[in-house]
């Protein structure tokens, strides 16, 4: 039994020697974390609507692969952007930039707040201190009968 | 055979819904009360035909009869049984059928819990829907038709996606569908209400429980959608703000200020105009993103080009439908009465903020999804809006609406005091501030969302606490507080589940956006990667077969401090019939973190990338949309809803005396 438990013991302390701390999976990590947060406000061209980063198509690879050498070569975030847009269109943008044709994208939800606000504050200074609705006489019986009746006031 | 019989339930099912169109809603304009009746029995043998209609799909899917074009095209013999049933709605005409079969089920409930209504309103709503589900049964028979045969039969068919051969099949469509669907419920009401020119707290009352059960689905089904891409596209991600859950976002952002909204028609009379207006923009946002998933203009413009017919009949069944309830509305608007008053401090103007910060937030959902379409359609060039985008526009707006979520409960309605609220709320605020500015610290980071987000869940809780408090406020002793406990209305609770719900779903947020932590690293057996005090070893790599699929899958070890946690087994698989590689990510699931393990591609025979994730409270991101469904349940299910029915007939009637009197 005891000879076993020392196999064992040996065996556990092998195990212990053979395992190693796994590599990264990039070549440089630095570079490679900044590559992913730079692809993953990129479209994948060929893809139904992934990010650059996320796609596992052929072309979303290279262009990653591309990017890390811009890298690499010292290329900013902006220029290698700014390559990207060249080549494929602002299509390739998930943050469409502020341009003519999109003014309304990006100021549309100001002007939709605001003229909710508006709407809000007109409508709520019209109503505020204007008289409730008159009772009839018939819904004066009803509420004098309600109150008379005990019971649980939620349910009329 | 089956087939035959389930087009012709089809057919026949669209006769039905014609006469339940036209008659109930004549007779209801007419007083004519033998037209009247007839809305009630169209409506349950509408059902029966379309869940016959449902049942002969099946059958031909679990049967493998491949003449079946649709079966043929996502259904093979080797799919398991499961996934040949949820096959059913794996397609374009699968999906339509699941949809109008939703449709005439809840029409079928409507016919079972309306005994309490008036006549002429189970009329119009019935005939309503009729319309609606008239317009879909067309739509499927004359451009989706799923019993298509395809002669000859395919010895075996193409499958089913791979993406879709997953548990949250079963549940994820279904559930979605109920609520897109369910909103139609209180379309109906709204248009019944317009065209009886009856819009007073009766009909608000009669309408919420629909309104909320159809919310709770559509905020289950979301968390499924949610949970499932989380888990099965390999990276972790739960929301990327794609077209098509965007569809699904708008209705329940629409929905959740509609079910507020309706809360303040029925208790104060107000709002009414609004409230319409709301109930007809929700459901028209279910059919605009029935249209735009399933027309194909999302996935690509030219889908138009490959079955025009299909996106042309959808969009003019949503213009005509949408148009003429807006047409309506605006015809009667006039007539809608104000209700009770109110001041700028008050709930109900809290309540008013909060929707418009809600609208505003589904328009800006709906410019972001559409704007690319209408620019590439105007040719002023393509572009990409994505989650940068609704992340910028989305906080800004969701921020200010947590707040008032904590204002609203402990205004009063009518007219509340700014002070009194201050007094009432200054700990609440100060905790959560404190809490948003130190817990991050403590933590270990800070960033001024992992603060705003903190602080915002952290609001929510205290005010909570305040508003149990304030309720318990008078009772002196513990007998009369569970008294008073007791006495509280269930939609109270609801309410205050429901909120519980969103500080649970922001913390999870937060939480997991503000420090979950991954690494990818190369691997062989007997390697090991430490990341957030886990220990990941590869014990080893070997072959699995499954029903239709092979798949290398990897054994990792999980330990912490020498203490083992867990064993995952990642898998890399090939399905056999359309030779798709799926990546089938290995979770242990936590209350407070998931560990999180895809197996990347292989670098050689014996070593391969893997992506090791530390996810912290990630699954209170659904925790608390399973919460926010609790809470709209309860708010359903309220008493006032379920009892006294005959009181309330006659309380509907007296109303609606005393309105036609004014």
């Amino acid at each position: 039994m005891s000879r076993l438990l020392v196999l064992l013991a040996m065996l556990l302390v092998s195990a212990v020697a053979w395992a190693k701390e796994a590599p990264p999976a990039a070549a440089d990590p630095a570079i490679e974390a900044r590559m992913l947060a730079l692809a993953s406000q990129l479209r994948c061209l060929v893809c139904q609507n992934e990010s650059l980063a996320a796609s596992n198509a052929d072309l979303a690879a290279d262009l990653r692969e591309e990017i890390r050498e811009m890298m690499r070569q010292g290329k900013s975030d902006k220029q290698i952007v700014a390559f990207l847009v060249a080549r494929y269109g602002d299509f390739v943008l998930y943050k469409p930039p502020l341009m003519a044709s999109t003014v309304l994208l990006w100021f549309g939800p100001l002007l939709l707040l605001l003229a909710g606000g508006y709407a809000l504050f007109r409508r709520i200074r019209r109503r505020s201190g204007a008289p409730g609705p008159e009772l009839s006489a018939a819904e004066r019986a009803r509420a004098a009968r309600l109150l008379e009746s005990p019971g649980d006031p939620e349910t009329p | 055979m089956i087939p035959e019989i389930g087009q012709f339930a089809l057919s026949l099912a669209l006769a039905v819904a014609l006469a339940q169109a036209i008659l109930p809603l004549a007779g209801a304009a007419r007083g004519d009360a033998a037209w009247m009746a007839i809305a009630r029995p169209a409506a349950r043998v509408q059902f029966a035909l379309l869940a016959l209609a449902f049942a002969c799909l099946t059958y031909s899917f679990v049967a493998n009869d491949f003449s079946v074009a649709y079966v043929a095209e996502h259904s093979n013999t080797s799919l398991p049984l499961v996934y040949r049933i949820t096959g059913v709605w794996g397609g374009h005409e699968g999906s339509m059928l699941l949809w109008t079969t939703l449709l005439a089920a809840w029409m079928f409930a409507v016919t079972l819990f309306s005994g309490h209504l008036p006549e002429d309103m189970v009329a119009r709503v019935l005939g309503v829907m009729g319309i609606v589900s008239a317009g879909f049964l067309a739509f499927i028979l004359f451009t989706s038709d799923p019993f298509t045969r395809l002669l000859p039969a395919p010895p075996n068919g193409r499958d089913l996606n791979p993406l879709l051969q997953d548990p949250g099949m079963v549940a994820h469509p279904p559930m979605l569908y109920m609520g897109y669907v369910g909103f139609s419920v209180a379309f109906a009401f709204a248009i019944a209400a317009l065209l009886s020119g009856r819009l007073d707290a009766a009909w608000a009352r009669w309408s919420r429980p629909w309104t909320l059960v159809a919310w709770m689905f559509l905020t289950l089904g979301i968390a499924l959608g949610s949970a499932w891409a989380y888990y099965v596209l390999g990276w972790g991600g739960w929301w990327f703000w794609d077209p098509v859950e965007n569809a699904s976002f708008m209705p329940w952002l629409v929905g959740t200020a509609l079910i507020h909204s309706l809360a303040v028609t029925e208790k104060r009379g107000s709002f009414r105009s609004w409230t319409v207006l709301l109930a007809i923009c929700a459901f028209a946002l279910s059919l605009l993103g029935t249209f735009l998933v399933r027309s194909g203009v999302l996935t690509s413009v030219h889908a138009f080009a490959v079955d025009p017919r299909r996106g042309v009949f959808i969009l003019i069944l949503f213009a005509a439908l949408v148009g003429s309830s807006l047409v309506l509305y605006a015809a009667r608007t006039a007539r809608i009465g104000l209700g009770g008053s109110f001041d700028v401090v008050s709930r109900e103007s809290s309540l008013l903020a909060n929707n418009v910060l809600l609208t505003v937030a589904a328009a800006s959902v709906l410019l972001g999804t559409l704007y690319p379409l209408a620019l590439d359609a105007l040719g002023a060039g393509k572009i990409s809006v994505g989650p940068p985008y609704f992340d910028a526009v989305f906080v800004p707006l969701m921020a200010p609406a947590v707040f008032l979520m904590g204002v609203g409960p402990l205004a009063r309605w009518k007219r509340a005091s700014l002070p009194e609220l201050a007094v009432l709320l200054r700990w609440a605020l100060a905790v959560s501030v404190a809490c948003g500015v130190l817990l991050p610290l403590v933590l270990g980071r800070w960033s001024p969302m992992i603060g705003l987000g903190l602080a915002l869940a952290v609001w929510v809780v205290a005010t909570s606490v305040v508003t149990l408090r304030e309720r318990l406020r008078h009772a002196s002793s513990a007998a009369s507080a569970w008294a008073r406990l007791r006495s509280t209305p269930r939609a109270w609770y609801g309410m205050f589940l429901a909120h519980l719900g969103i500080a649970v779903f922001i913390v999870g947020v937060t939480m997991d956006k503000g420090y979950e932590s991954q690494k990818d690293v190369r691997m062989q057996a007997g390697d090991t990667v430490e990341l957030s005090g886990y220990t990941f070893r590869m014990i080893g790599i070997s072959k699995v077969q499954g029903p239709n699929f092979t798949a290398t899958q990897a054994q990792i070890e999980i330990t912490r401090g020498g203490r083992p946690v867990a064993n995952l087994y990642p898998q890399r698989r090939i399905y056999t019939v359309q030779q798709m590689p799926m990546t089938d990510a290995a979770i242990n699931a936590g209350l407070f973190r998931h560990l999180y393990v895809t197996l990347g591609d292989p670098l050689n025979a014996t070593t391969w990338i893997v992506r090791v994730q530390v996810r912290p409270f990630v699954s209170w991101i659904w925790l608390g949309c399973l919460v926010m469904a609790i809470g709209g349940l309860l708010s359903a299910t309220d008493r006032r809803y379920r009892v006294a029915a005959a009181i309330r007939r006659a309380g509907a009637a007296e109303i609606a005396v005393a309105q036609a009197a004014r």
